[in-house]
């Protein structure tokens, strides 16, 4: 099956699976919670997939099995072309270095006794050989780059507000020169004119380093916004895949309607039509 | 008259560089029947504004205030005990996060017949029957037998189901809904502000919305106070407000929105706004 593999596919994933068990007491039998159940998709470098759902549909597990944080139940996953072995204690350094996820939360995803200059500096130490002054050097440049500033390197995180931690926790992620870059919710906690500068950022750094992105959210508007393919996923399935425009212009299952139409909508028609409706109700 | 009426209220912290001022002179009005919204950034003093208007600052936030009326007395010297007899009866309040503000150590029907208790004075079985009563109406299933749930056992779309049970357990005048829906799924929250909006037509209660989110405010507010560092930037009704915006920051919040992209990257708030408030003088 590996012919549909080409040199253009950043990452494949074949019917991957990941089961939980919860274990029984003493009346109570042990119970297999099935969270991702066989999800298939290949996504091409530089594009963004993304992933929408409700919370405890299994896009953060699905996310954490592209990371390798989980390993799958079964399945396969290419990236980069080769197939990784996600068995524990067969993961290269090389194939880590490949794959970054940054995390929901920038207040809980930074340690708050390590400064800055350590967070970026930290997965050098470990993956790569470099002296502690290159690293110094490479995380300035980093902090540079999604716009901080080098006088930010000795702070500590809670010195930093919400987005400037988003951008910190991005930069840590790019310290090793992904090419995948796995983003969980990455503006749900920021504010609306946090989550522009964020979003932009993240195209300013796709276009510059050719990253392929994979973007769970579970907000459509962002998601139109940002997103070249749309997958819908619903109590661990895949219900919904295909490009951005198929998706919203077309959709194919019914969760995936009442998705859009549970969407708030800001648009100055549907106030007036809101208004109307409210205006014949109270006259009746 | 205007159910709630506040005119230049400011609310000041003290800390280590001075006084800090969280609201700085906001005058907010709802009439009976309205649904207001605030919206504003995180830190923009929308629910530090709410919060003095219920009581609920911690003794240290000075707050000042020309007046500060509900429904014509006086709100701001009033007794403690007169308050205490007020908020939660006539005044109630959601707050964001449904999990946390729930007690854990009670089933959610002692926390909703305690309510009833101290402020009706209704006897056990009129306290059951109401309670199952209020459950009914916000949509939650089995209302008998989820009133000895504990929150740990529902979900947090079922848990703000009974915050709002419980705030509007004793038909409230005025209900203050702090992001009611920011921690919950785009389709709970669709349920949540349809349930808000239908109460709130059918009681005629005042409602306050406060949110960061431009999207609830299009689908559920009459009218808009848009603040910034804890100043009014704008009041507008919500038509005007979209179609129309005054000032500049409110024309740079719409501008950031996903869904008013134009070209391939996001207008920021700074584009339009240095940051400086401006006073919304121009109604």
């Amino acid at each position: 099956m590996t012919d549909t593999l080409t040199k253009n596919t950043m990452l494949e994933v074949r019917n991957i699976k990941r089961d939980y068990e919860l274990p029984g007491g003493l009346f109570k039998p042990k119970k297999t919670i099935h969270a991702v159940k066989g999800v298939s998709f290949s996504l091409e470098r530089g594009k963004t997939l993304a992933i929408v759902g409700e919370s405890g549909c299994g896009k953060s597990t699905l996310a954490r099995m592209l990371t390798f944080i989980d390993e799958p139940t079964s399945g396969e996953l290419y990236i980069d072309g080769d197939k990784i072995d996600t068995r524990p204690g067969h993961l290269t350094s090389e194939m880590r270095q490949k794959v970054q996820i940054v995390f929901q939360n920038p207040y809980g995803s930074l340690n708050p006794r390590q400064k800055i200059g350590d967070v970026l500096g930290e997965p050098l130490a470990i993956n790569t050989g470099m002296s502690a002054a290159e690293r110094r050097d490479r995380a300035t440049e980093m902090l540079v780059k999604v716009g901080l500033g080098p006088e930010h390197y000795n702070r500590y995180p809670h010195m930093f507000s919400g987005g400037q931690r988003q951008r910190i926790a991005i930069a840590r992620a790019l310290m090793l020169n992904p090419k995948l870059l796995v983003l969980d919710e990455p503006v749900s906690a920021l504010d609306l004119s946090v989550q522009a500068q964020v979003l932009n950022l993240l195209a300013d750094l796709q276009d510059e380093f050719g990253l392929t992105y994979v973007f769970i959210s579970h907000d459509l508007s962002v998601v139109r916004y940002i997103a070249d393919e749309v997958m819908v996923m619903y109590f661990g399935e895949a219900v919904e895949y295909g490009t951005r425009d198929e998706v919203f212009s077309d959709p194919k299952h019914e969760y995936t309607r009442t998705l859009f139409k549970a969407t708030p909508r800001a648009d100055v028609e549907s106030i007036r039509e809101r208004i109307a409706k409210k205006k014949t109700a109270s006259a009746a | 008259m205007a159910l709630l009426q506040i005119d230049n209220l400011t609310v000041e912290f003290e800390t280590a560089n001075g006084w800090f001022r969280a609201v700085d002179g906001v005058s907010i009005s709802v009439d009976k029947g309205e649904v207001l919204a605030i919206v504003g950034e995180s830190g923009s003093g929308k629910s530090v504004a709410m919060l003095a208007v219920m009581g609920l600052l911690p003794w240290t936030a000075k707050i000042t205030a020309d007046r500060m009326l509900f429904e014509g007395r006086d709100i701001q010297n009033i007794d403690p005990a007169e308050r205490r007899k007020l908020i939660g009866k006539d005044i109630a309040m959601i707050f964001q996060e449904p999990i946390a503000s729930l007690n854990p150590c009670f089933t959610v029907g002692f926390q909703i017949e305690e309510v009833l208790r101290i402020h009706l004075g209704l006897g056990k079985k009129e306290r059951r029957a109401r309670a199952i009563e209020l459950f009914k109406l916000v949509g939650l299933p089995n209302p008998d037998e989820r009133l000895s749930h504990f929150p740990h056992q529902m979900s947090g779309g079922q848990c703000q189901r009974v915050m709002i049970a419980i705030a509007i357990a004793c038909n409230p005048k005025l209900l203050i809904a702090d992001e009611p829906t920011t921690a919950l799924d785009v389709t709970i929250q669709k349920q949540i502000l349809d349930l808000l909006i239908s109460l709130q037509a059918k009681t005629g209660m005042g409602l306050i919305m406060i949110t960061h989110d431009m999207g609830v405010v299009a689908e559920t507010a009459d009218r808009v106070v848009v603040q910034y560092k804890g100043r009014k930037m704008e009041e507008a009704d919500v038509l005007s407000l979209f179609e129309n915006p005054k000032s500049n920051y409110t024309k740079a919040l719409l501008a950031a929105l996903p869904e008013n992209a134009t070209g391939d990257r996001l207008t920021t708030v700074s584009a339009f706004f240095d940051g400086t408030p401006e006073p919304a003088e121009a109604r």
